[in-house]
């Protein structure tokens, strides 16, 4: 057991190590996650859903973290490739699909943003914009509201390695060593933001390795690896609900889809490139994984396949047949302010 | 009732709302031991610790950000940036991401956070000390922007500000914080936002300003008064959402509009109004929608014969007054 582990445990807040029984619901989401994000990409084929950002590669990395997180008081800002940890957080697939299809009663913003961005109604998720870092400074401020008060709340921010390059990066690590406020900085690092590779986004190897700039620890982990995920997650929450400060996680991940449904990653990403990536496929890893522990047979993850797709099914052609937001509820909730517009 | 300055009221507004209420937190550059460089915050830090009152890293995109995350997560963040000129970086944060955080999440989050600006010339501030920033901001849906002009306005439209349950930026005219005083009772109020207010009455020509311009335009209907000229001063107050009823209902009554700004013309708070009277009061104007503004350029120079040449003055709108009323 780690330090800070042992630190944790006597506020009475480390939670329990990842159960087979657990590992398997685990890779129940993403199974159906995956077949979800493959039905939008059908369905942005099929002219229906304007535009998705895929989270296939990604899948492991965003629900080992959720795992290793409190829902009932945790905050989790997200940014655009959130899918599977959206769906981790109880987000039902027809949910999603209003999202995408921009339909009535999409939950996060009424089908005004694109698809996963606004805010949960059920849990403390969300994700105002479309512009790359702007949610961690925002993430800091969210948990220096909860060390003001004293809150047992840890704020998860997830971002790319896109967003390592802003500015707001640095403000919000550096405020948050300064403050020692209770956040983890969760960085899904895919290797391209849209087609500029690493290399030419930094000239360090790792983003982790940003953190002793800050004066907090940064992991890299493999986003493959639910359990190396989760106990990197784990340690990360802990000592952050312990007041010792944030924790930087660098998810080592594959982007399996080009960055959206606009992008053709041929164009920059080599043959062998996109060939070694079936190797990395975290759905893939993790039955064979399960499997190989003797936690899922090959009927039932055959069953879990099957179940996933049915799932998927119904919740297209339930969401597909129904309508667009009225029209009039465009003008809904602009601010409190009175006189809104001017003149 | 007690006279006070404009930082004099502006201080003790955000004293009294932080006493009022615990979640009302202070975020800028300087804004601790320095109490702010114009003193806004003065011995703040020694009433309220330094948990509510945050001294953070110089960047302006920070403070914004935070202030927006904790404004989300159940405080009233009270920011401070030192001066408008520095308020670019924070642009994101605020025109990208806090003006539409209620539209965009259909209500589910609302961001009640305050940043108060100092803005504003004819203090010898050059480039870079000197700028208007309104009409970014005004242009933006979503936010709010107020800009009183006197001590009692500074108190009524900053407790309002503090107390929205939405972004509102608050401009402070720099050069008023010391040159400007007024009564002020001690009592609690507040001033509704989006309302302009007759700073004084007349009936032969409408001035529509706002900011440290009411002051000037206040001067010159006085001198305008003394050749038997009746002049209207309105005061903008609130800047998004413009006042449109009381600046068409002036306007319509007076016949006439002269409409005085600091900032430059182009696509301006000047601009906005001059629409406004034009679909509005149309049919009762007797001359033409006038304007006395900077000249379009970089705002401003720092050498102090260029910088009052730059500035409209009293002279300049008793001279833009005599010129409207005869035609």
């Amino acid at each position: 057991m780690s330090a800070t582990a042992n630190k944790s445990s006597k506020l009475g807040t480390t939670s329990p190590p990842l159960s087979g029984e657990r590992l398997v619901e685990l890779y129940r989401t993403m199974v159906l996650s995956r077949y979800l994000d493959e039905r939008v990409w059908l369905l942005n084929r099929q002219g229906k859903a304007a535009i998705a950002a895929s989270a296939q590669g990604h899948e492991a990395a965003q629900v080992a973290c959720i795992e290793a997180t409190d829902p009932s008081k945790d905050h989790y800002l997200t940014y655009y490739r959130q899918f599977t940890a959206m769906m981790a957080l109880g987000t039902e697939p027809e949910e999603m699909l209003r999202g995408f299809l921009a339909k009535d009663g999409d939950p996060m913003s009424a089908a005004r943003q694109f698809p996963l961005h606004g805010a949960h109604p059920r849990v403390d998720l969300f994700n105002f914009s479309n512009v790359i870092a702007t949610q961690l400074p925002q993430a800091a401020g969210v948990a220096l509201a909860d060390q003001l008060r004293g809150d047992d709340a840890v704020t998860i921010v997830f971002f790319g390695d896109g967003a390592a390059s802003q500015g707001d990066t640095h403000e919000a690590m550096n405020f948050a060593g300064i403050r020692k406020l209770p956040i983890v900085f969760f960085c899904e690092n895919n290797r391209y933001a849209i087609s500029v590779p690493l290399n030419k986004q930094m000239a360090v190897d790792t983003v982790a390795s940003r953190a002793a700039g800050y004066g907090f620890p940064g992991v890299q982990v493999d986003g493959t690896d639910v359990v190396a995920v989760y106990e990197a997650t784990q340690a990360a929450v802990n000592r952050a609900r312990a007041g010792d400060g944030p924790t930087l996680i660098e998810a080592s991940v594959e982007r399996l889809q080009p960055h959206t449904t606009d992008d053709d990653h041929t164009r920059y990403r080599s043959p062998e490139d996109i060939a070694q990536m079936a190797n990395k496929d975290p759905v893939k890893i993790t039955s064979e994984t399960l499997r190989r522990r003797d936690l899922l047979t090959e009927a039932e993850d055959e069953a879990i396949h099957a179940e996933a797709k049915r799932r998927v099914n119904v919740a297209t052609d339930t969401v597909d047949a129904e309508p667009y937001p009225d029209t009039e509820t465009m003008f809904d909730h602009v601010t409190s302010n009175r006189d809104e517009g001017g003149s | 009732m007690p006279e006070q300055t404009v930082i004099e009221a502006v201080r003790d507004t955000m004293r009294a709302e932080m006493r009022r209420d615990e979640s009302v937190i202070l975020l800028g550059e300087d804004v601790g031991l320095r109490g702010g460089v114009f003193l806004a915050t003065d011995g703040f830090i020694e009433e309220f610790g330094e948990d509510r009152v945050i001294d953070t890293p110089l960047a302006e995109s920070l403070i914004c950000g935070l202030a927006l995350g904790a404004a989300v997560n159940g405080m009233r963040p009270l920011a401070e940036i030192q001066f408008a000129d520095f308020v670019w970086p924070a642009i994101n944060q605020l025109v990208g991401e806090a003006a539409r955080v209620r539209y965009g999440t259909n209500g589910v989050k609302t961001a009640p956070m305050t940043i108060r600006v100092p803005y504003g010339g004819g203090v010898r501030g050059g480039l870079y000390h000197s700028q208007s920033i309104e009409v970014l901001f005004a242009h933006t849906p979503g936010l709010t922007v107020v800009a009183p002009a006197t001590p009692y306005d500074a108190k009524g439209l900053l407790a309002s500000a503090i107390r929205s349950d939405d972004p509102v930026i608050v401009l402070e005219h720099k050069r008023t914080y010391r040159l400007v005083k007024g009564e002020v009772p001690i009592e609690d109020y507040t001033i509704p936002i989006g309302r302009a207010e007759i700073k004084r009455p007349g009936s032969e020509m409408t001035i529509v300003t706002y900011g440290l311009m009411l002051h000037y335009a206040l001067q010159a209907a006085e001198t305008v008064s003394e050749q038997g000229l009746d002049v209207e001063v309105l005061d903008l107050r609130t800047l998004r959402p413009l006042d449109a009823d009381a600046i068409a209902e002036s306007v319509s009554r007076t016949g006439k509009v002269l409409i005085v700004q600091e900032d430059t013309p182009a696509v301006s708070i000047s601009s906005e109004v001059a629409a406004i009277v034009g679909e509005r009061c149309f049919f009762d104007l007797d001359g033409p929608i006038t304007r006395l503004t900077a000249p379009e350029l970089p705002p401003m120079p720092f050498s102090p014969l260029q910088e009052a040449a730059f500035m409209p003055s009293p002279e300049k709108i008793v001279a833009a007054i005599a010129k409207l009323a005869e035609l």
